[in-house]
């Protein structure tokens, strides 16, 4: 009975009554996805990395392999970073001033940090 | 909001960590969840921070390198091993809520011990690796 009450457009958008809550919680879920198994091969290579010096490192980096699994995995991890510190700080940080900065300075550093390290990758593989 | 809505005391519930409940396995991994997110998030700057030292040269290399194996980078490297290995667990553990498997309370609890048992062992065992593969 309830249900013939609701728009059926409401419930084909299943977006709620927020309306934007459901991109930000799937794009968490994807980012997890997409670093499930990038993590592991980070892993990997960086225990492989240790204690192997500057050159073994920029090698392995310059390799376009690891180069393109490294910018992958660099934009989806604070592509996840950023939305989960943007929850935690929504559902502790109490006074919408200071979230409302913090928020914007979450993004700012999780933006830069990417651009930063496109930029490191690029330069590795042109040998620059 | 009007003034006299938000004059009104209204009942909350109460939040899951403090006077109102008892510490439970399922709010705890939760809670946990959250705060070794929040360090991997500080940890990510350093892979940024590695991928920079590489691209800048010999000399910027060798900075990093004698910061990532001081006694405090080894420290930081050890609770960075601790945060991916269980975030990493209890994320494939939230993945499989998420479409609906394992919420049964008894599974619940069950996989809950599971991660928590299995980042002590993974991380034990990966702390060794990073201290072998520093150790001259």
């Amino acid at each position: 009975m309830t249900h013939a009450l609701r728009d059926p457009l409401k419930r084909a958008r299943g977006l709620g009554a927020a309306k934007e809550g459901t991109s930000h919680f799937i794009a968490q879920r994807v980012s997890a996805i997409a670093l499930a198994p990038l993590s592991i091969w980070f892993m990997v290579s960086a225990f492989s990395l240790l204690g192997g010096g500057y050159a073994e490192a920029r090698v392995f980096l310059a390799q376009p392999f690891n180069a393109v699994l490294m910018a992958a995995l660099v934009i989806a991890l604070f592509h996840h970073a950023h939305l989960g510190l943007e929850t935690v700080i929504e559902d502790y940080v109490h006074l919408r001033g200071l979230a409302f900065t913090l928020k914007i300075v979450v993004k700012f550093v999780a933006v830069l940090a990417v651009i930063a390290s496109l930029f490191a990758l690029v330069r590795i593989a042109l040998g620059a | 909001m009007t003034n006299l809505a938000s004059k009104r005391e209204r009942p909350l519930s109460p939040f899951m960590i403090g006077p109102h409940y008892r510490p439970q396995l399922t709010s705890m991994t939760s809670i946990f969840h959250r705060i070794t997110g929040v360090l991997l998030s500080l940890g990510a700057l350093a892979m940024v921070g590695w991928l920079l030292a590489v691209a800048a040269g010999p000399d910027a290399y060798q900075h990093f390198a004698n910061l990532a194996s001081s006694w405090f980078g080894l420290a930081v490297g050890a609770g960075l091993i601790f945060a991916i290995v269980y975030h990493w667990l209890n994320g494939v553990r939230h993945l499989a809520w998420d479409v609906g498997v394992g919420l049964e309370l008894g599974r619940a609890y069950a996989s809950g011990w599971f991660v928590v048992g299995a980042t002590a062992v993974l991380t034990v065992a990966l702390v060794w690796l990073m201290l072998r593969g520093v150790a001259p």
